[in-house]
């Protein structure tokens, strides 16, 4: 079948499913609905129907962004635009049935709002109104909430796949590198380096078999885009491999993914049969001589096997720890074939930015940020969300407008942005714009998306003490100045928490943080020092309490803190044999 | 006759023979025997180490390298609280405390009736919803000390009726 043969199937049946006979009903199942409950609430919806033997279409859809909102329950009648009921619980389900399937009215008091061309059926409020969406533009999230990710049909119909046959039937790989090169785009998994520069670095490389493989270990705490992605789109990432894949000259896809994280193992795997079934993936695709596998492989939990030459080691079977630079992986990648690694997130806007072109893309954004921002707002924040934005709003506009400001009537004391490696700013950082190169001169990063919100009950080194534990515990423990350094560090920062530091400990740290940066083979040392400079820049009053006269400013180191410590199993004395 | 050990060798066979991903490794066998019994003992390594033609020692240094392998089986019910950044600011401190309370354990580890295994996790994926707790992988977001003694308790219950 051709492209548009599969596109009108597609196309008839996205209208049958949203304007047919019976009600569609939409639940959000990605990890934030899941955390809410989604699941029970699914269970109990499903049961009810049964006994009470309402027929209606019921979907797992992925995550709007409004994650406050969740477990969110989305119905659409025919005729009638989609309503949806917020924070539903199990309990909710008899009555929102009732009320609006039985009969004709609904549960006001539960309504969040509508969305759809249809207008609102009495009062309620506009979703597109809300700041939390209006301020969006959804370009990677684009079906997030919207299509089912285990239907590749309701992303066909969506413009799915358009980008790949268009790459396909009117590109050629120059011409497709040259237009991510023009859109602007920039790696979001942190180091923010172009996209088609990288990509054109594996142009030149023999072949014929070379690899792109898509990171979504996803190790940071505070970030969940790329498994919202994930869970949300699968498709939207392999289009957006399978185009890399032609630009490059590559014959296979590898999307990483951490063990355990159930949700977006399992709805990538499905979406990989579903494409291999629709001649999307595998041999000639769309009929054209263009070849592309991709699969699945799973990592261990590890941060450090984000790390790109780390990825490939455990993508190998191997313990994730970094390689020597070069050979680079362009020339030596993973089963010793070149290679190129991309964030989740930046191959995710290559099937717009091929459809809609480089000028389209680039117009959003701002300076060398071009695109949108896909922001992981947690935290102390009243609307914590996915929330995907152009580049250039502000970090004020972000915590008050889309999160809705500081929860419980608190002040904003600290941002913790771009991972744990990332930094840590204070409260006059409002006015810094997301733009990569903003984020990075005013000492933090915006890396992968995460922004967690302090308000002033949150003390700058109880955090410190946290991040700092996270990067000991992560330390994969190749470089002795990352394995030791860690280790020392948490040391001093646990004696600063507890009111026991020693005299000359600030130096002591800033002495073991340079040897980290100066010796470390990843970025995981080498940044390691990163959050508590930063800590120490903004809060140095914070620290000051805490050495001079014994005290927590805001009492929260006064509680035993359980952090774990040391944990990492190669610590056992378990010898085999014995 | 076979023995318990004859058995537990059948079933890791089964799981390194039924992986159905292209590519298999060191690393996605150890995984496919977790998934299917739990925990990695040494027959898994031995295993592992013929099926991938290596030694004992490079498989066990894969699998005593990342933290989610265990040696010895696990409890019936898994508990896991997440120490990352945002669920510490939202009072992950708390829940801990509460919930190693109720198993009566200080740190990881099996309850000493061996029914439950707790283990720390450094991010569940759902920061939106912090805390988070994830009890027989099923999250709970949002954990207040109330909800925490509620699921604690209910696996109380569970255990006596097992």
């Amino acid at each position: 079948m051709n492209y548009q043969e599969i596109a009108s199937k597609a196309k008839t049946e996205w209208d049958e499913m949203t304007n047919g006979r019976v009600p569609l009903i939409r639940i959000g199942t990605a990890m934030c609905g899941h955390a809410a409950g989604a699941f029970r609430v699914l269970e109990t919806l499903k049961e009810y129907m049964e006994t009470k033997g309402i027929e209606a279409n019921v979907q797992e859809v992925g995550c709007l962004g409004l994650c406050y909102a969740e477990p969110l329950v989305d119905i659409k009648k025919p005729g009638k635009s989609r309503l949806f009921f917020n924070n539903v619980g199990p309990e909710d389900i008899s009555q929102i049935i009732d009320e609006y399937l039985v009969s004709d009215g609904y549960p006001k008091e539960k309504v969040f709002g509508y969305l759809g061309e249809e207008g609102p059926q009495d009062d309620e409020a506009s979703l597109e109104s809300m700041p939390g969406m209006r301020l969006q533009n959804r370009i990677a999230l684009r079906n997030a909430g919207h299509t089912s990710p285990y239907d590749i049909n309701q992303y066909i119909a969506n413009g799915g796949y358009s980008g790949l046959n268009k790459a396909l039937s009117n590109m050629s790989p120059t011409d497709v590198i040259d237009e991510v090169k023009n859109s602007g785009l920039r790696g979001r998994g942190g180091a923010a380096f172009p996209t088609g520069v990288k990509w054109s670095f594996l142009v030149g490389s023999p072949g014929p078999t070379k690899y792109i493989l898509c990171n979504c270990e996803e190790g940071d705490p505070g970030a969940y885009n790329d498994k919202g992605i994930l869970e949300s789109d699968p498709h939207t990432l392999l289009e957006g491999l399978a185009i890399a894949g032609y630009a490059t000259g590559a014959s296979n896809g590898v999307v990483f993914i951490r063990h355990g994280h159930d949700g977006p193992i399992n709805r990538t795997e499905k979406a990989i049969e579903q494409a291999y079934e629709s001649g999307l993936l595998g041999e000639n695709i769309l009929g054209t001589d263009f070849s592309f596998d991709i699969e699945v492989a799973l990592t261990g939990e590890s941060y450090v096997a984000g790390e790109e030459t780390a990825l490939m080691e455990a993508v190998e079977g191997k313990r994730s720890m970094p390689r020597y630079r070069p050979p680079f992986p362009a020339a030596f990648g993973v089963w010793g074939k070149p290679s190129n690694i991309n964030n989740v997130k930046s191959l995710s806007y290559a099937p717009e930015i091929i459809s809609r072109g480089a000028d389209w893309f680039s117009s959003i954004g701002v300076n060398q940020s071009t695109g949108t921002a896909i922001v992981c707002l947690s935290g102390d924040v009243n609307r914590p969300g996915l929330y995907e934005v152009p580049m250039g709003l502000t970090l004020g506009e972000v915590i008050d407008d889309l999160g809705g400001g500081v929860s419980n009537d608190g002040q904003l004391k600290l941002l913790q942005t771009g991972g744990p490696l990332g930094g840590v700013l204070g409260p006059d950082s409002k006015d810094i714009h997301i733009d990569f190169d903003e984020m990075r001169s005013a000492g933090a990063i915006f890396g992968s998306g995460g922004i967690i919100v302090g308000s002033d009950r949150v003390c700058a080194v109880d955090l410190t003490r946290v991040l700092v534990a996270f990067c000991q515990f992560e330390s994969c423990g190749k470089c002795f100045p990352c394995r030791l350094g860690m280790e020392h560090l948490l040391e001093i920062v646990e004696r600063i928490a507890n009111y026991e530091s020693k005299p000359g400990d600030m130096d002591l740290m800033k002495s073991v943080g340079g040897t980290m940066e100066a010796g470390s083979l990843c970025g995981h040392g080498q940044l390691g020092f990163g959050p508590i400079r930063s800590a120490i820049t903004h809060f140095e009053e914070d620290f000051r309490l805490h050495i001079e006269e014994d005290r927590c400013p805001t009492g929260s180191c006064d509680r035993s803190k359980i952090v774990p410590k040391n944990t990492r199993p190669y610590a056992t004395d378990h010898v085999i044999g014995e | 006759m076979t023995t318990e050990k004859d058995n537990l060798r059948t079933s890791i066979k089964e799981a390194i023979d039924s992986q159905k991903r292209p590519t298999v490794t060191v690393l996605s066998s150890l995984l496919a025997i977790q998934d299917s019994i739990g925990y990695i003992p040494e027959e898994a390594i031995e295993e592992v180490a013929v099926h991938s033609n290596t030694s004992i020692n490079s498989v066990f240094g894969v699998a005593s390298f990342y933290p989610n392998f265990r040696f010895t089986p696990p409890g019936e019910h898994s508990v896991e609280v997440c120490w990352g950044p945002t669920c510490h600011l939202k009072g992950s401190t708390e829940i801990l405390e509460i919930v190693l309370a109720k198993l009566g354990l200080v740190s990881e580890g099996d309850t000493e009736d061996g029914k439950v295994s707790f283990r720390f996790n450094t991010c569940l994926g759902a920061c939106s919803q912090a805390p988070v707790l994830s009890l027989d992988h099923e999250l709970y977001g949002n954990v207040d000390s109330d909800m925490a003694e509620k699921l604690l308790g209910d696996l109380d219950q569970n255990k006596t009726t097992h």
